[in-house]
Parts: structure tokens; sequence; C-alpha cells
């Protein structure tokens, strides 16, 4: 096939040179010449070639798939400590290899890095080559048109200048970029093919470059907020924050929301029961520091867009409100607690924690700790179960127990909200000796013992939970997204295509005309247009009587060689 | 959106009684298939070998298709001739499943009218789906399935209808397709119901809409990969002066040369390409929205990205000389495979965030 491929370039000549931009194969066995720079070269070469790229590219998507496979830091920490847990024997080997972390790896980051400096090095020089090809004319018509893949003959009456004339008008008409040369038309056209593929790539690098970028800049965080109360966006109000090492705590855009009501809504019957249908946040917010306030309804796919910063919905649960009083009858807290729920029906689980302000019954002060268990929907009593039935708050119930004594608060050590730190508490007992605990209904109230108090379980808020981000140069990797899929369009459907007509005067005095098109391998078009064409410049210069030539003989001695083959 | 909204019972009913009923009448195309194939088995034709057997000697043959397009009317056309590219091997097309018989061309021509009225009675059981629950029908893997199928031959259909040489991908679409709604009604089926509220986005329309016309046309593409592979090794043992089995012979035979089942896939799967590019975009912009993240890794964005890595790659292959012929349609295969994957194996097998359009 090598044969035969550069014989045809030969026959060809430079007709079908410069038809893409395309690099050419050069063989991987060319031995570099010595020296560093010799080498540098040769590797240089190498990661530009098209073959390089292709193997990068294969060998991107394999290294993509671990991470697919086995739970990602990024994307879920506790999986990763829970697959850690379980399989003790290729944890450590994952993670030497990264595995943990695929998409931020050493050997990951190698891949693409090289993946982006060969594209970077292929487009450059292609982009120059590019705008040369477009400076320049069509190449001349080849010896031997008959060669080329698509090819028609006729003899007409018209003058070769009157035919030559009135092909370049009807080419020129349709838009090919044609010039007389010698006895034939050259014409070319489908130049946007190459500009779309060009513009492909470089949108590549627009949207690997907005995506870096993003990471460095980016900042967000998570805030947890019961109804009625508020967030600023200031680093301080975030429960937890996460930012790009370039990000500035200047860069928060300044502004804030109240939370005014959550309006979660379910599935009432049928196999999907408790599925969620609606989840919307209204919320009341001002723009600046103190810009005029606005309502907004978040939902879990229309964020709230405050300046590029975007405020999604992220969770919801529910935060029971709980007074609890000293012995004396004074109230020392009342707060909504937020409960993280642990199943899809929002069985809910959280502390109580009355850090200061509560005195015992001997006058002594004392912290309060107490464990909430808490259902939406309560199975009812006997029922054997305490999880909750249903989303909803149909029938709400608060199972408690407490503890006294230090909440260890400070410690110093960070605590969990959720969780309460039982070490240096004691446990209220009731007067069998036994745990207190209590089930409670919105209203009703638990008795501590000993006149240690009460506390009142008075109603259920809901709480919900947002993301808060801000992803800067999003707009370039649309831009960049947008750009690749015009550029792909116009690189996979446009066929950059030549084509020649030839007219001279005949032995007999008759002019012979002779058309062939030139495209690259896969153009199915490429006949019909020459059809196309020779029609049109058929009724300028109609056939002559007399014997008709058969395109299919061909002329000259090289007639056995096959035809075509300039690809490229 | 519209809680209210109760499903309708009745409309589902429909739905599923409409696909059970395209069930039906794609067994019946599939022995039309079967017979045309059997019938078309009878007659002799032997073109590929007598072509590739004057090939034998070394010298090459051109094979020259004079292509007199149309218009007749007043001007003789010039007479086009077209040649293949240097190193293809130049090998008439099979006659088609029908093999030139009479008998086996009625049966062709009765499967494809049947999978025209299966396709319609399958397309009008995704419509009423969609009516049941009032939101577009692609909330799980079984709504997911039927319009994929439905896709699929419609895509099939429409290359029919624009006259294009497809009626060789019949039978085993049809096949597959059998099988694809046997999946969907046994273990994918999923009561009609609404959407979990993060699917409450106009992108669904947009995003899997495309998603699913990818995947159903990258199938077809699938397909000729498969096909080219058969009858390329088939044409490489005639050429070599071997005899492939009769059934292969039989079978082979009567399918496009190689190079046309080449050409067809790299079409459909270049025309696809864009599409797919646009689709994960879509997705993107769709996470951002829903997620409060363009890309974050999750399983089926990774293995949307090797799907289209995948296909880059073989785009890539195809436009590097070396690399073309059976390496680049390995890779088509491979690509076809990771899409499948991303389909069936990252819904059952991986959990993440996509997890509820699931099983
Ligand atoms: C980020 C990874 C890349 C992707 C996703 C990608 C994708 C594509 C696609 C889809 C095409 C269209 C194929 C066609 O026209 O048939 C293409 C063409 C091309 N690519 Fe890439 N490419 C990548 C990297 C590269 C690199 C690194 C190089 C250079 C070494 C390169 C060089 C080319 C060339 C020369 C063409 C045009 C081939 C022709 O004219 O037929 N690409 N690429």
């Amino acid at each position: 096939m090598s044969n035969t491929n550069t014989t045809d370039e030969r026959d060809l000549g430079e007709a079908g040179e410069q038809l893409s931009t395309a690099p050419r194969e050069e063989s991987a066995s060319s031995v570099p010449a010595m020296g560093v720079i010799g080498w540098a070269r040769w590797f240089w070469r190498q990661l530009t070639s098209m073959r390089v790229a292709l193997i990068l590219l294969f060998l991107l998507s394999l290294g993509a798939i671990p991470g697919s496979l086995i739970p990602q830091n990024s994307v879920d920490e506790l999986k990763v400590q829970t697959f850690k847990e379980a399989h003790t024997v290729v944890s450590p080997v994952y993670e030497k290899l990264q595995f943990f972390d695929v998409y931020s790896s050493v050997w990951f980051s190698a891949i693409y890095i090289l993946l982006f400096v060969s594209l970077i090095g292929c487009i450059v020089p292609r982009t120059g080559q590019f705008v040369g090809q477009l400076r320049s004319r069509p190449p001349g018509a080849p010896k031997t048109l008959t060669r080329l893949p698509a090819y028609t003959t006729w003899r007409t009456d018209a003058e070769p200048e009157q035919v030559r004339e009135a092909a370049l008008r009807i080419l020129r008409k349709r838009r090919f970029r044609s010039q007389a040369s010698g006895d034939a038309v050259a014409a070319e056209k489908g130049y946007l093919r190459e500009t779309g593929n060009l513009l492909f790539h470089i949108a590549l690098i627009v949207m690997l470059v907005a995506f870096a970028g993003g990471q460095l800049f980016k900042s967000e965080g998570g805030k947890l907020i019961v109804e009625g109360d508020g967030f600023a966006n200031t680093i301080t109000q975030y429960d937890d924050f996460k930012s790009g090492s370039l990000f500035h705590n200047d860069d928060l855009e300044p502004f804030s929301f109240d939370l005014e009501d959550f309006v979660g809504t379910y599935e009432r019957s049928g196999p999907q029961r408790g599925t969620p249908r609606t989840y919307e946040a209204r919320v009341t917010y001002s723009e600046g520091a103190d810009g005029a306030p606005k309502k907004k309804v978040i939902e879990v796919n229309k964020p709230l867009v405050v300046d590029g910063t975007k405020v999604y919905l992220n969770a919801h649960g529910y935060a029971p409100v709980i007074s609890v009083k000293d012995g004396k009858g004074k109230e020392v807290y009342r707060s909504a607690v937020p409960l993280l729920p642990i199943d899809n029906n929002v069985t809910s689980t959280g502390a109580i924690k009355v850090m200061d302000g509560y005195k015992g019954a001997d006058g002594t002060k004392e912290q309060l700790g107490f464990q909430a268990f808490f259902v939406p929907t309560f199975a009812g009593d006997g029922k054997g179960t305490m999880f909750s039935q249903y989303p909803g708050l149909d029938y709400p119930v608060l199972a408690l127990n407490g503890y006294y004594g230090s909440l260890g608060v400070d410690s110093g050590l960070p605590q969990n909200v959720y969780q309460l730190d039982t070490s240096k508490m004691k446990e209220f007992k009731d007067s069998n000796g036994d745990k207190l605990k209590k089930r409670l209904r919105p209203g009703e109230t638990m008795k501590l013992p000993d006149g240690a108090g009460s506390v009142t379980f008075e109603s259920v808020e809901e709480w919900a939970s947002f993301q808060i981000s801000r992803q800067p140069a999003a707009g370039w990797a649309l831009g960049g997204a947008v750009a690749a899929i015009f550029g792909l369009a116009g690189s996979l459907f446009i066929q950059r295509r030549r084509v020649w007509v030839r007219a001279v005067r005949g032995a007999d005095g008759v002019t012979v005309v002779e058309m062939a098109g030139l495209g690259r391998s896969e153009s199915a078009k490429l006949p019909e247009e020459l059809g196309d064409l020779a029609v049109a410049l058929h009724t300028e210069a109609p056939t002559a009587p007399g014997p008709t030539p058969d395109p299919g003989t061909e002329p000259g001695p090289s007639a056995e060689a096959p035809a075509e083959g300039a690809e490229k | 959106m519209n809680l209210a909204a109760a499903t309708n019972e009745n409309l589902a009913h429909i739905s599923n009684t409409l696909i059970y009923s395209s069930m039906a009448v794609y067994t019946l195309a599939f022995f039309a298939h079967i017979a045309e194939w059997v019938f078309g088995s009878r007659s002799k034709v032997g073109r590929t070998a007598a072509a590739l057997n004057g090939q034998s000697a070394g010298a090459a043959v051109k094979v020259r298709v004079a292509q007199k397009a149309g218009n007749t009317a007043m001007l003789e056309r010039p007479t086009v001739v077209t040649r293949s590219a240097a190193g293809t091997r130049d090998v008439p097309d099979g006659p088609g499943a029908a093999g030139g018989t009479f008998k086996g061309d009625l049966w062709g021509r009765i499967a494809v009218s049947l999978t025209v009225v299966a396709f319609a009675v399958e397309a009008g059981g995704v419509v009423a789906r969609a009516l049941s629950v009032q939101r577009a029908p692609w909330g799980n893997m079984y709504e997911f399935s039927i319009t994929f199928s439905t896709v699929a031959v419609g895509a099939y259909l429409i290359l029919l209808a624009l006259r294009k040489n497809v009626r060789w991908i019949g039978l085993l679409l049809v096949t597959t397709v059998l099988l694809d709604l046997g999946i969907a009604t046994t273990t994918l089926y999923t009561d009609s119901d609404q959407l979990v509220p993060a699917l409450h986005s106009y992108w669904l329309w947009i995003h899997v809409s495309t998603a699913i016309i990818c995947g159903a046309v990258f199938y077809l593409g699938a397909v000729g990969t498969l096909l080219y592979l058969f009858r390329d090794s088939y044409e490489n043992k005639l050429a070599g002066g071997g005899t492939p089995g009769k059934f292969a012979t039989s079978v082979l035979e009567r399918l496009p040369a190689a190079k046309t089942l080449d050409t067809f896939a790299y079409r459909i799967n270049a025309a696809v390409f864009p599409l797919w590019t646009f689709t994960i975009i879509a997705g993107a912009i769709w996470a951002g929205d829903a997620w409060g993240r363009y890309w974050g890794w999750d399983p089926k964005e990774v293995w949307s990205f090797i799907t289209w890595v995948a296909y880059a790659c073989y785009l890539h292959a195809r436009a590097t000389a070396g690399w073309k012929g059976r390496k680049a349609a390995y890779l088509a295969l491979i690509a076809f495979g990771c899409w499948l994957f991303n389909y069936y194996g990252v819904n059952i097998f991986v959990t993440g965030k996509h997890s509820y359009a699931g099983v």
C-alpha cells in the first residue's frame, strides 16, 4: 500500500498536497541525530505526532476508569473511609497509586498535561501552515486528470478559452476559490473544515485553562439555616468552607439572605410513597452590603445567583424547637435544634447542648446534654419501630434522653454539634434507676428527676442547607465548549476539495473538456458535486456531434496504475 | 412542578399494552427477516469471490462506477467516473440478504413493513407513557430503554427512507430491539411515576434526549463496524486464496463490501460525535444548576468522558494513515462498549449522583 501511495503522490504532483494540515506520520524507527538537541528535537517531534496524540488520548480514557470504580476523596470522603476499612489489603496499594484521588493524581495529571502540550505543539505549526494555505492559490492541475477519484470528459465545439472562462465563472459563483493556470482552471473549496478543526482544538485548550483556573480561584462552602434565620456571605458564617489555592477572602461577593420558609412535599401513595416531589426554599435576599430585600424561591435546579455566586439548595431536615427550664422554673434555653436525617423518611438524630445559664437543683452551675431522636411520622406506639414512616410531618415524635455535667466544649477540641461527648457527664435516671427517656409530641414536656427542671418539645421548624459556590471562569469554559461544538461540526461536516477543469483543442480541432475532483478519502459527495458542475458547464459548452470519449478508457501509458491515493 | 397531576393509571396501562404489542410485531419482523436470509441463501451469487479471485493474481482491479445521477431531461449528463482510494480493495457490495431472489426480497419487504408497524406501535407506547407521567418519559431505565430502541429503529427507518443501502442492518437491529425490550419489560420495569425534584428541569429534555439519540445512532454505527470486521476477514481470506466456511460465505457474501460498511460506520460516528459533545456539555450545565458544580467526576460523568475520548481516539485514528481499517474499527467497538457500560454498568453496579435514574 505504501508503495502505491508514493507513486500516486508523485503522479499527482502538488495537486494533492496540503488538502489538510494534518502532520505527516513519521516512522517511529527514524533514529534521532545524536546530541542533546537532537534528542530533544526527536522527543518533541514524537510528542507532537498524531500517533502519540492517539496513545495519550487512549491513556486518558483508560486512566479515568479507576476513578469511577473506586470511591474518590473529591466526591465522598466518607465512602473512601468505609472502603479503606473494608479493604485493608488493597487500600495501602491504592493509596500509593493515588487511586483515591485519581483526577488530581500525578499520573493522571501527567497524561493530560502531556496531551495538551502535544496539542499546543500540534496547533501552532498547523495554524501557521493553514494561514499560508489561505494566502496561496489552489495548485495547478495534475498532468493526467484521469487518475483522480472523480473524473469526467466530453468534446465540445466551444473554444477552449471560452470553456475555461465559463468554468471560472461557474466555480466562482459556487464560492470555489478559483484561478486559471495554463490550459486548466484550478479551484478549491471548504477551507472552513480546517478552520473548524483548529477552532475545536484551540477551544479544548481554552476549556482546560478555564477549568484549571476555576479550580485555583473557586470557593465553595455549606451553610445550614433554620427557618427564620439568615446568612451573610463572609467566611466566618460558613459551616464548612473550601477554596482554591489562589482564592482570597475579599473575593467573596457581599450579599445576604434569610430563609423564610421551606416547603417539601412527598408522594402520598403508591409504590413510590415518600419520594420527594418538591423542595422549595423561600428566601429574602439583598445584594451588596445593604441592598433592597428581594424575594426568591430556591429549588433544586434553580439556584439563587448573585454576582456570579450561586446559592444551591442542598438538603433539608427538621429542627425541633426545644426549651429547657431549670429547677426554679426559669427558662434557660430555647432554640430550634437542627437534626441530621439518617434515612429517606427523615428519621433524624442529633444533640441538644445547654451550655450555660443552667443551675442544678442544688444551685450549682452545670451543663446539660440531650440525645435527640426524631421522626416526622411515627408508626404508633407498640408498632415496634421508632423509625419514621414518611418524610412529611404527619405525626412527629421526639425521643430524648439526658445527661448533666460537663459537655467538654472547653477542652479546645472541635466538637461535632450533632453528637454528645458524654465522657464527663452523668445520665439522668428515673425513679427506678433506669435511664430517663421519653417520647414527646409537640407541646409535651419531660420532667427531669429530683427537681432538676424540665425539657419541652415546643414545635418543629424545618431547616435547609445551602451550598454557596463561586466558580470563576465558568463563562470561559462554556464559551470554549460552544466553540468546540461549532468547530467540530465544521471539521466533520465540511469537505475540503479541489476541482480542475482542463480544456484543450484535440488533434481533430474539437475542444476536449476534462473535469476532475479530489477530496479527502471519506467524501461521498465529490462525484455528485463534480456531476453538478459538469452539467452547469455543459450547458455553456454542449457536447459536439461525433464520437464521445469514454471517460472509462484511460489515455496514456500508465493506464494500469491504481488511481487517487492522495488523501491528505 | 405539577404535584397534583396524579399519575394516570389508564394511560400507563395503555402504554404497557402498546409496548408488548410492538414486541409481538417485532417478533414477526424478526421471522420475516429470517425468511429473507433463508430464501436469499438459495441464490448462488458468488460475486465477492469472483471479484476477489480476479484480484488474486496481484493486479489491482479497477471497478468504475459510472454515475448518471438523474436529470435526463434535456441534456445527457456527463458521466462521472469514480475510483476508490489506493490500497483499498475494490469489491462490489453484496446483493443484500435477499440475494437477488424474488422470494427473499418479498420477505425482506414484509420484514421492513412489519418493522414500520412495530415502530409506530412502540412510539405510541412511549408517548402514552409520557402522557401518563406528564413529563419527558426518561425518568428511569425502563423508560430510557423503550425510548432508546424506538429511536434506534426510527433512525434506521429514516436511513431507509433516504434510500440508503441499510437493509442489511434489519435482522440484527430487530433482534437487539427485542432483547432491549425484553430486558426493559422484565427486570427494568418501573411503575409510571413522577420525578424526584433534581430531575425537574428543561435540561432533562435537552440532555437526555440527545443522549438517547447519540446512543441509538452510535449503536447503528457499531453494528456497521462489527459486520465490517467479519466481512473484512472474509474478504481477506478470499483474497489470500482461502475458502471461508459455507455458512460464513452465504451470510457474508450478501453483505455490502467491507469498505462500504467501514465508510457507513465512520459517517455515522462522525455525524453523532458533535452531538455527543453537546450532550456532555448540556449535562455539565445541568449539573451546574442542580448540584452546584459543572464537573465533579461522578461515575456517569467519568464514563461519558471516557466514551467521548474513545470516539475522539477513533476519529483521530481514521485521520492517521497507519490506523485505518481494522485497528480503527476495534477502537470504535471499544468506544461503543464504553457507551454501553455507561448506560447499563454504571446504573447497575456503581452508585453515584445519577443512580436515581437507575433500575
Ligand atoms: C485533547 C484531545 C484531543 C481531542 C479530543 C481531539 C479530537 C479531534 C477530533 C474529534 C478530530 C476530528 C477528526 C476528523 O476530522 O476526522 C480531530 C482532528 C485532528 N486532530 Fe485532534 N484531538 C485532540 C488532540 C490532538 C492533538 C494532541 C493533536 C496533535 C498532535 C491533534 C491533531 C489533530 C489533527 C491534525 C486533526 C485533523 C486531522 C484531519 O485533518 O483529518 N489532536 N481531533
